[in-house]
């Protein structure tokens, strides 16, 4: 399993109720549901996604982010995980609102536009950056809302979300100290464990 | 051997099971016993956790693969059901019935009435679908099955599946539920009705007494066919199929125009009725619209589902409008609501409500996945 994944993984209790938005071919509900017993649902829809969901039993739901979560209630969730997905929803604001709706707590980790080698290739090339960790071009790239983590904190504050943790790693999904030193800088990933307002 | 050949169950013949007791039915009446047609693919496994139940839609019956001595055409679900297909009866038991009140042997209408020795006609009382998911039981026991691994079925079929998670939580392991809802809506209810009229208003319906009279409603079984048919398919679907051919005839000269949309139609409709009886589609149109399992719980279909312990897979077609996604959607919703497990797509097509019949490569990759790994767990959970 990724690394931030199992990040993720050690914040969930045993037998929690998870949602998992975007949820791939379903690693960290798998590995959940072995190890934890959640009751578990990965939203998807991407066809060979669902189909590799299927075939390791993972719960997943054919819906489109972008349609939001208004199908699920208030609180039906512990813990609400958007992975590496937030940069490409049509409605960043919209969507966090609703996951700190239909869930107590959440977890949102994404790519950060702010670090080194993307101010640097747009400084010094005049180019929109292309690296390991944002390796599309502009014109072909899902991500549509790309942030720093400054942005995305910027965000949590105008919505009075409350940041229980926040982490930072590099491109191997590392946590090294040196990135602490200016995160928004360094870190190329930031995962962040939000609560609604204290 | 071709491959077509490898994978088919190959010849079958039905079979009949003869209940033999009284059986209450859920308006009050009682059959004295019943008989059901069915067939089967595979071998069931020592341990009897293999079978998987099949459950036909409005004009369905048992056979569902394979091929009768002589006939050129298989079962209506063969692409689905066979050696290595998305049913896979090298590893599976499947058990397809002739519901109760259907006219392809199973005791419905055309049998005979043991109270006056004549055929029920519409006199047969009105099953409904918790009746035929209790006689299903029935059989179940009669084949020694405790437990089925899953039990499967479209649009009507689903709701069967849907009733059993309801009404036998220990007795299924999974629910497939495909192009189906949990009750119909007011539009669905309107088709359904128009077809009734189209039957009952064809002066040789003879108030439902047409074979006694030597008879039969061709006229209107074949409209009611006929508008249930156009809501299968899609406008698009049709478009492409049909668009605006002629068959026969020149629309220029305004002379005996008949388009292939119109050919196709009677044809569909004259075909029907050789092979169903007009009481028969009375009833299980009338079945598909009583069905509603939140009723018994106030009308809260997260309550009703609160007693199932199967896992759920629930699908949808894009173009399906007769049973849209949305239906579907309402059912997962649902579960979830119950911290159920569920899983469910939405296949893309442009064949409506009739893609759960036919075969499009992701519905049956996505239903092969599911079933693979049901009975993959279930042979692992008996191991331990």
């Amino acid at each position: 399993m990724r690394s931030d994944l199992e990040l993720v993984a050690k914040l969930i209790q045993p037998e929690a109720r998870v949602l998992d938005l975007g949820c791939g071919e379903g690693d960290l509900l798998d590995n959940l549901q072995q190890e934890k017993s959640v009751i578990g649902y990965g939203l998807d829809k991407d066809a060979e996604n669902i189909r590799t969901c299927l075939s390791r039993g993972v719960n997943v739901i054919e819906q489109d982010l972008d349609q939001g979560l208004s199908n699920f209630n208030d609180d039906a969730f512990d813990m609400v995980i958007m992975t590496e997905t937030i940069q490409s929803v049509r409605e960043p604001e919209r969507l966090l609102k609703e996951m700190l709706r239909v869930g107590r707590e959440c977890v949102v980790t994404f790519p950060n536009f702010g670090h080194w080698r993307c101010r640097m290739q747009l400084a010094a090339k005049g180019k929109m950056p292309v690296s390991s960790h944002l390796p599309h071009r502009w014109f072909d790239t899902p991500n549509i809302h790309l942030c720093t983590f400054s942005d995305f904190e910027s965000l949590c504050a105008d919505l009075r979300m409350h940041i229980i943790q926040r982490r930072v790693v590099n491109q191997q999904h590392e946590e090294r100290s040196v990135i602490n030193l200016a995160p928004n800088l360094f870190g190329s990933y930031g995962f962040y464990h939000l609560g609604r307002p204290l | 051997m071709t491959t077509q050949e490898q994978h088919s169950v190959g010849l079958v013949s039905p079979r009949l099971f003869s209940y033999e007791q009284p059986f209450a039915l859920q308006n009050g009446d009682v059959l004295p016993g019943f008989n059901l047609m069915y067939e089967t693919y595979g071998e069931l496994s020592e341990r009897g956790d293999n079978a998987v139940l099949i459950c036909h839609a409005l004009s369905g019956h048992h056979h569902a693969a394979g091929y009768y001595e002589g006939d050129q055409k298989p079962g209506w679900w063969d692409h689905c059901i066979g050696p290595g297909k998305a049913m896979d009866t090298n590893k599976l038991f499947i058990v397809s019935l002739n519901n109760l009140g259907g006219c392809h042997g199973s005791t419905g209408p055309e049998a005979n009435n043991p109270e006056t020795g004549q055929a029920y006609g519409p006199d047969f009382p009105q099953v409904v679908v918790k009746d035929w998911v209790a006689s299903q039981a029935l059989l179940a026991d009669h084949l020694n099955i405790d437990c089925f691994l899953a039990v499967v079925g479209g649009s009507l079929g689903g709701m069967q599946a849907l009733q059993w998670s309801i009404d036998f939580p220990h007795r299924l392991k999974n629910a497939v539920l495909i192009a189906t809802a949990a009750k119909l809506t007011a539009q669905n209810i309107a088709f359904n009705e128009i077809a009734r009229q189209a039957i009952t208003s064809d002066p040789e319906y003879r108030s439902g007494h047409y074979r006694t009279k030597d008879t039969n409603p061709d006229h209107g079984l074949m409209l009611a066919r006929m508008i249930g048919h156009v809501t299968y398919l899609s406008d698009d679907g049709m478009a492409n199929r049909f668009g605006r051919e002629l068959k026969s005839g020149d629309i220029d000269k305004v002379l005996d125009v008949e388009f292939q949309v119109e050919s196709y139609l009677h044809h569909q409709g004259r075909s029907f009725t050789q092979r169903f009886d007009a009481n028969t589609y009375l009833l299980m149109t009338r079945a598909l619209d009583y069905f509603d399992p939140a009723r018994e719980t106030g009308g809260e279909l997260v309550t009703a589902l609160e007693r199932t312990q199967a896992r759920f897979l629930i699908m949808s077609f894009t173009t399906d409008w007769r049973f849209s996604p949305e239906r579907s959607k309402e059912i997962v919703d649902a579960l979830i609501a119950a911290g159920k497990d569920v899983a469910s797509t939405v296949i893309e097509s442009e064949h409506g409500h009739d893609s759960f019949l036919l075969p499009i490569e992701r519905y049956t990759d996505a239903l092969r996945a599911y079933l693979d790994r049901a009975y993959a767990t279930s042979a692992q959970q008996q191991s331990h």
